[in-house]
């Protein structure tokens, strides 16, 4: 039986511009700006000044508090400015400035050796919260704290998420051919984290080779490598698990509350360099796509790279770009600019060519029920919209599950209407916060 | 040379998802048109060039009222999207062919004016506007309206008054005598070779239209299927001679209850917006044209049937929503 979930679109996938070339190394930037805001949580501290030299590998950055995660040096060189700098989601946020000295220095010590299965699960937490590990998806929520247990939940089951369902993206994809035992160690540490016995890999059939792979490298494993039809959101968490485990985190809910964790493939490689050789957190691999890169590549590349830079290595523009996406196309961020530093929820940064996009002027609904039967979470999205242009927030918080909503985009992308229904949706969700917020004060 | 100088300019910033399907609001229209059209062009052959002036005079002035209604409140000018010169179409496909053609741009004025615009414009009418346009109609000039001509082309004429008119008037023996045998009058029912509104008299190319927009995934297939279902279902269950004895094929394919379950209760602004509440909708659609049709005072039944429907659908909609995921299921 093929699993899969009700609902979704099917986008053309665009990934055969970059499927097949293996990761390429990007040049070390000349400067890194590094955010002390990479991760959903409080920001980080930074504990470095101007003129300091730092180290790759260091922390620059302290987390602060639980939900926060450590920031580190993704080069050697010299801490130029600690200031304000341009930042992809927030606009602006504070960062460390590191001009590169060129050598690529690691911090004394590092890398190092370690035989992970002598480690206990603790051990192991705080391995992965010190190297500033957040999920690389895109979500970015601090991998230690997805792990923390929590005492009346009981998680028996973890979920690899290699579906990698966004158009053009390639990153997970090139991944699990190219690293295969990074991925199979950092899912055996994140079981033994979890203290689990089972996990499933779910992986869309629009990657065939890697499904292969997958099975391979995992044989002999307590891991099943689960083929999923290609088909968005198949990577969205409450879609994965349905999809994979046949469970249904209830509306409100956590993947925990189902006795699950879902991991990321680029998040499990990433485990694997910290507590196997306790490499932090300074690099990934991402896809430089989209109708206007003039060659579009998966590229590992250091935090704090300049957009610019990481296009530039893909030879720049073909022509000029619509729009700058940091992520993927149906639920990434639109860039204004290309001077902003790559985070570390940076999966593709995607030029997208006039004409690309199918986009047109907004008209007014005419109820034809496409988005209801892409909604895969069982909403009415026309409603949604509707109530929100009308400023009914209350009224579609209470009557048509306003906050269910996962944002993922699907009802935008069958609207023949073109109407930007994500944007009401966020912004009905804004106004019930306003309200809630408002109320508490009295 | 590596060129990334091209943002001289701030780029679009506008909210996800950056891609989008290539469907449209036009591209639904203008399907539809087409999928009509071998009915329309069927019957200009059938009835005689007439029809098609009257079917251009439906067609024209509803694009023109929509222009005009549009310019003088100042909106957005959106007659390209297909959808006043689709309104102006069906409505003149529910004209008998030999109205007087000043009628069709009346009844398209109340269509666009009143039944759409007046609503709010496309999307917000409660009414098939091209229905409340036939319905104003056949108020205003009831014997303009029923007045039905010999056809033209000479194969198998029929009367001058329309099948469901004559089982009205006369019976179901006297039905059968006109057309010679019941499989002369079925054969003459699906091929089109009957007396009729312009576009309502071929089965078999209304057919083909309807199933047309149900492979571009336009229309749902249950809703034709679940009106003309349920209209079949009633009128043999309650025939002429006791429970069980009525003639299901007939009442199917006459009237216009096909291109009414094709093209009418698949409106996509009047109807409920789930699938669930689309059945619901079709079905009640269906019970009320047997109601009309045997026991009420008018012939035909589907018209009015559809308008009505259509002003509970806001009410379907609101008790019958897609099932949320997780709400229900929180099985393990």
């Amino acid at each position: 039986m093929i699993k899969s979930f009700r609902g979704g679109v099917h986008p053309k996938d665009n990934k055969s511009a970059t499927a097949r070339k293996p990761i390429e190394t990007a040049p070390l930037p000349e400067v890194a700006v590094i955010p002390m805001r990479q991760h959903i949580g409080a920001a980080s501290v930074p504990i470095v000044k101007k003129g300091d030299l730092v180290k790759k590998g260091q922390v620059i950055g302290e987390a602060d508090g639980f939900v926060s995660s450590n920031v580190h040096a993704s080069i050697s060189g010299q801490v130029i400015d600690v200031g304000s700098h341009p930042h992809p989601i927030f606009g602006k946020c504070e960062a460390v400035v590191i001009s590169s000295d060129g050598k690529d220095e690691w911090q004394e010590g590092l890398p190092l050796t370690r035989n992970w299965e002598e480690l206990d699960a603790a051990q192991l937490l705080k391995i992965i919260s010190d190297a500033g590990i957040v999920g690389m998806g895109g979500a970015t929520f601090p991998t230690h704290v997805k792990s923390t247990l929590q005492k009346d939940k009981h998680v028996d089951l973890l979920i690899l998420n290699a579906a990698e369902c966004e158009p053009y993206l390639t990153a997970d994809h090139r991944m699990m051919l190219e690293e295969g035992p990074r991925i199979v160690t950092g899912v055996k540490i994140a079981m033994k984290v979890l203290g689990v016995e089972r996990c499933l890999v779910g992986i869309e059939d629009n990657k065939k080779d890697a499904i292969k792979k997958m099975t391979d490298a995992f044989s002999g494993l307590p891991v099943e490598v689960v083929a999923l039809p290609t088909k968005y959101p198949q990577g969205a968490e409450k879609m994965l698990i349905n999809a994979v485990s046949g469970r249904i985190i209830p509306s409100g809910g956590l993947p925990m509350d189902v006795g699950v964790v879902v991991q990321n493939v680029g998040t499990v490689a990433a485990i694997c360099d910290a507590v196997t050789q306790g490499i932090p957190l300074i690099e990934r691999v991402t896809t430089v796509s989209g109708g206007s890169i003039k060659d579009p590549k998966n590229i590992r590349v250091r935090i704090g790279t300049p957009f610019r830079e990481a296009i530039e290595f893909c030879d720049g523009f073909l022509t000029r770009p619509e729009k700058i996406i940091m992520g993927g196309p149906m639920m990434g961020m639109a860039e204004p600019s290309i001077d902003i530093p790559i985070i570390k929820g940076v999966s593709g940064i995607l030029a997208i060519a006039k004409g690309e996009a199918n986009t047109g002027k907004e008209a007014s609904c005419i109820r034809c029920g496409r988005c209801v039967n892409a909604c895969p979470m069982g909403l009415n999205p026309s409603m949604l919209s509707i109530l929100s242009e009308r400023g009914l927030y209350e009224e579609a918080k209470a009557d048509y599950g306003l906050f269910d909503c996962a944002e993922c985009g699907s009802c935008v992308f069958a609207c023949p209407a073109k109407r930007n229904i994500v944007q009401y949706v966020k912004y009905s969700k804004a106004q019930n916060a306003a309200a809630k917020l408002k109320e508490n004060r009295g | 040379m590596v060129d990334t100088t091209m943002n001289d300019k701030i780029f679009n910033v506008s909210m996800s998802p950056h891609i989008r399907d290539n469907q449209s609001i036009a591209k639904i229209m203008w399907t539809v048109i087409i999928a009509l059209t071998p009915a329309a062009l069927f019957s200009a052959f059938n009835f005689g060039y007439r029809v098609l002036i009257v079917l251009l005079i439906g067609m024209g002035s509803a694009v023109l009222f929509e222009y005009l209604t549009q310019k003088i409140r100042k909106k957005t000018i959106t007659i390209g999207d297909g959808s006043a010169c689709l309104t102006g179409l069906l409505l003149a496909m529910c004209l008998p062919p030999t109205i007087p053609f000043y009628m069709p741009a009346v009844g398209s004025f109340i269509a666009i004016v009143i039944a759409k615009h007046a609503m709010g414009g496309l999307g917000f009418n409660i009414f098939n506007p091209a229905h409340i346009g036939r319905a104003a109609l056949m108020i205003s000039w009831p014997v303009a309206m029923t007045t039905w001509s010999k056809m033209t082309t000479g194969v198998d004429v029929v009367s001058t008054a329309t099948p469901l008119n004559i089982l009205k008037q006369q019976g179901y023996q006297k039905l059968i005598e006109t057309f010679g045998s019941a499989p002369d009058m079925y054969q003459a029912l699906f091929l089109g070779t009957r007396n009729g509104s312009i576009g309502e008299t071929s089965t078999v190319l209304l057919l083909l239209g309807g199933g047309f927009l149900i492979y571009k995934k336009y229309i749902n297939w249950q809703v034709p299927v679940v009106m003309v279902g349920t209209v079949g279902i009633l009128t043999w269950v309650f025939g002429p001679a006791g429970l069980f004895t009525g003639d299901p094929l007939f009442h199917m394919m006459a009237g216009g209850l096909i291109i009414g379950a094709f093209f009418m209760a698949t409106d996509m602004v009047t109807i409920p917006i789930t699938i669930k509440g689309q059945v619901i909708f079709a079905l009640g659609a269906g019970i009320l044209t047997v109601l009309i049709r045997l026991k009420g005072g008018y012939p035909e039944g589907v018209c009015y049937s559809i308008l009505l429907m259509n002003s509970i659908t806001p009410l379907i909609d609101r008790f019958v929503q897609p099932v949320r995921f997780g709400l229900r299921g929180e099985a393990k």
